[in-house]
C-alpha cells in the first residue's frame, strides 16, 4: 500500500504533464466548427495539414452553445459560426482578434427528402402539405432553422403545417430526424446532402436565396489563438482558392 | 412574471410525463422485481442485466436506437403503423415508452431490493396460514415493501424529471408534446436567454434537492447504524 500510494502522485504528475504539453503543442489549432459545416472542414483540414504542417482539432456543435463555451472559457482559438451575428457580438465584447472577423461561406437551405423522388424540383410538396413530419432546426438557435421559418412564412404556410413541425437542436438532427425517416422531409443545410455539385441522395429543393434572409457564415479568431501561428494560417487557408473551391463543392456561395 | 407561459407549460408537460412514467414502472416493475428477488433461473443475472443497462449506457445510446426502431423503417415503427398508430417518435406516447426504459433501473432495484430484505419467512407462514398467492401479495408483501415502493416512485419520477438525451434525440421539440423543462433550458441557453434559463434551472435545482431531502429524510435509521 505504501508504495501504490508513492506511486500515484508521480503517475498523476506525469499524467498532468502529458496533457499539459499536448495542449501547448503550438502547431495544433483548436477550431469550433458549426455542425453545417462539418463535412467541408474535414475535406479542407486534409489538405490544410498536409500544406502547412499545421494541426486542425475541430469540434462541431450549435452555435449559441459554442458562444456560451467561449465565453466560459473553452479553449478555442477559432470560430467558425453558422451566422453573422454571434462573431459580431463576441467581438463587440471583446473576445476575439480586432480586424479578424469575415464571411467564410453563404449557407444555401434546401428542403429535402430521404425518399427518391419525394420533394419536387420548386418545392410544391410543401404545398400539397400531405407528410406528418417537417424537420426544421430550432429557429432560435440556428439560422438555418430562421431562414425556413421565413420561407414557410413567404409561401404563406407557417399556420398550415405549425402542428406537423418537429425541431432538431441543431441542423446535423434536423438531418437526423429526415434520413432516419422520422420526418418525411425537413430544411437542411444543402452542404449535408450535397457533393462535387449534385445531391448525393433523396430528393431535393435547393431554396432559391431570395426567400430568405442570407445565411452569413463568419468566422473571427479568439482571444485564445491570438499568438497562434496556426490560427492565423488557417484564416490565411479558409480565404485561399483552394479551400473556396471545397467550400463551393458543397454547395455554399461565397 | 420571471417564467413564461411555454415555461410552465414545459413544467406542466414534464409533471405528466414522470407521474405516468412512474405508475407504468411500478405496474410492469413490481413483478419484474418479484421474479428477480425470488427465481433461482439461470435467467436471472441477464435479466437483472438488461433492467440495469440504463444506469451504465448514455442516454445517447437509448435515443439513438429508439429513433431508428420507432421510425418507419424500424422494428417498432412498423409494428405501431400496422397497428394503426402511425409512428410514436415526435410524440408524447414516445416519450413515455423512452422514459419507461430510462428510468426502469430506478423503480425496479429499489423494489427488488426490498422484496428481497423480506425474506422468505413471512411468505412461508402466510402459506401456512393457507393464504393464496395474491393474498401473500396484498397482505404481506406490499406493506412489508412499503418504504421499497416509496423510494422507487420518488427515484423514478426524479430521474424521469432529469432526463435530457432520450427526449432531445426522439421528441423534435414540440411545445405542449415534447418540450420537457431539460430541452426548454437547454434552449434557453442555445438562445442566450439566460435569466430564464436560470429561473428554470434554479427551479430545478430546489426542486431536486427537495425530492432528495424527502428521500433521505423519510429513511428510517436501521438498527447498528449510527
Amino acid at each position: 500500500m505504501i508504495r501504490a500510494s508513492r506511486l500515484a502522485p508521480t503517475a498523476l504528475a506525469t499524467l498532468i504533464a502529458a496533457f499539459a504539453f499536448s495542449s501547448a503543442n503550438a502547431d495544433e489549432v483548436q477550431v469550433a466548427v458549426a455542425a453545417n459545416f462539418t463535412a467541408p472542414i474535414q475535406a479542407i483540414a486534409a489538405d490544410f495539414e498536409k500544406d502547412t504542417g499545421h494541426k486542425l482539432v475541430a469540434a462541431y456543435g450549435a452555435t449559441g452553445q459554442f458562444y456560451t463555451q467561449i465565453k466560459n472559457g473553452a479553449p478555442f482559438e477559432v470560430f467558425l459560426s453558422a451566422d453573422d451575428t454571434t462573431p459580431q457580438k463576441l467581438e463587440a465584447e471583446g473576445d476575439t482578434v480586432k480586424g479578424s472577423r469575415f464571411t467564410y461561406a453563404v449557407g444555401t437551405l434546401a428542403l429535402w427528402s430521404a425518399k427518391e423522388g419525394y420533394v419536387d424540383a420548386k418545392g410544391e410538396v410543401l404545398k400539397k402539405n400531405q407528410f406528418q413530419h417537417l424537420s426544421i432546426a430550432n429557429p432560435k438557435a440556428a439560422p438555418y432553422g430562421l431562414a425556413a421559418t421565413q420561407v414557410l412564412a413567404k409561401e404563406g404556410l407557417t399556420e398550415k403545417v405549425k402542428d406537423k413541425i418537429v425541431e432538431g437542436q441543431n441542423i446535423t438532427q434536423a438531418y437526423q430526424f429526415v434520413s432516419t425517416g422520422n420526418a418525411e422531409l425537413g430544411f437542411v443545410a444543402l452542404s449535408q446532402i450535397y457533393k462535387d455539385g449534385k445531391v448525393t441522395s433523396g430528393s431535393a429543393w435547393i431554396v432559391p436565396s431570395s426567400m430568405h434572409d442570407p445565411i452569413k457564415q463568419d468566422a473571427v479568431i479568439l482571444n485564445k489563438g491570438k499568438d497562434s501561428a496556426a490560427a492565423k494560417a488557417l484564416v490565411e487557408y479558409l480565404k485561399g482558392p483552394k479551400a473556396a473551391a471545397v467550400i463551393k463543392s458543397y454547395g455554399y456561395e461565397l | 412574471m420571471p417564467l413564461s407561459s411555454a415555461d410552465f407549460s414545459a413544467i406542466w408537460l414534464t409533471v405528466k410525463l414522470a407521474s405516468l412514467t412512474t405508475v407504468i414502472l411500478l405496474i410492469i416493475g413490481t413483478p419484474i422485481a418479484l421474479w428477480l428477488s425470488r427465481t433461482r433461473s439461470w435467467w436471472r443475472g441477464p435479466i437483472g442485466a438488461v433492467v440495469a443497462l440504463p444506469l451504465v449506457l448514455p442516454p445517447t445510446v437509448i435515443g439513438f436506437y429508439l429513433l431508428l426502431t420507432m421510425g418507419p423503417n424500424g422494428y417498432f415503427g412498423q409494428l405501431t403503423q400496422w397497428l394503426g398508430l402511425g409512428t410514436l417518435t415526435f410524440s408524447f406516447a414516445g416519450l413515455v415508452i423512452g422514459s419507461v426504459i430510462y428510468s426502469m433501473p430506478f423503480v425496479v432495484q429499489p423494489l427488488q431490493n426490498a422484496f428481497s430484505a423480506i425474506g422468505t419467512r413471512p411468505l412461508e407462514v402466510a402459506a401456512t396460514l393457507r393464504a393464496n398467492p395474491w393474498d401473500t401479495f396484498f397482505s404481506v408483501i406490499l406493506p412489508l415493501a412499503r418504504p421499497g415502493f416509496i423510494t422507487a416512485s420518488i427515484l423514478g419520477f426524479a430521474h424521469t424529471v432529469g432526463e435530457f438525451g432520450v427526449v432531445l434525440m426522439i421528441g423534435g421539440n414540440i411545445p405542449d408534446k415534447t418540450r420537457v423543462v431539460s430541452v426548454q433550458i437547454y434552449d434557453h441557453v442555445e438562445a442566450m436567454e439566460y435569466a430564464q434559463a436560470h429561473w428554470l434551472a434554479g427551479s430545478m435545482v430546489v426542486f431536486s434537492f427537495l425530492v432528495l431531502l424527502a428521500l433521505y429524510s423519510s429513511r428510517k435509521t436501521k438498527a447498528g447504524w449510527s
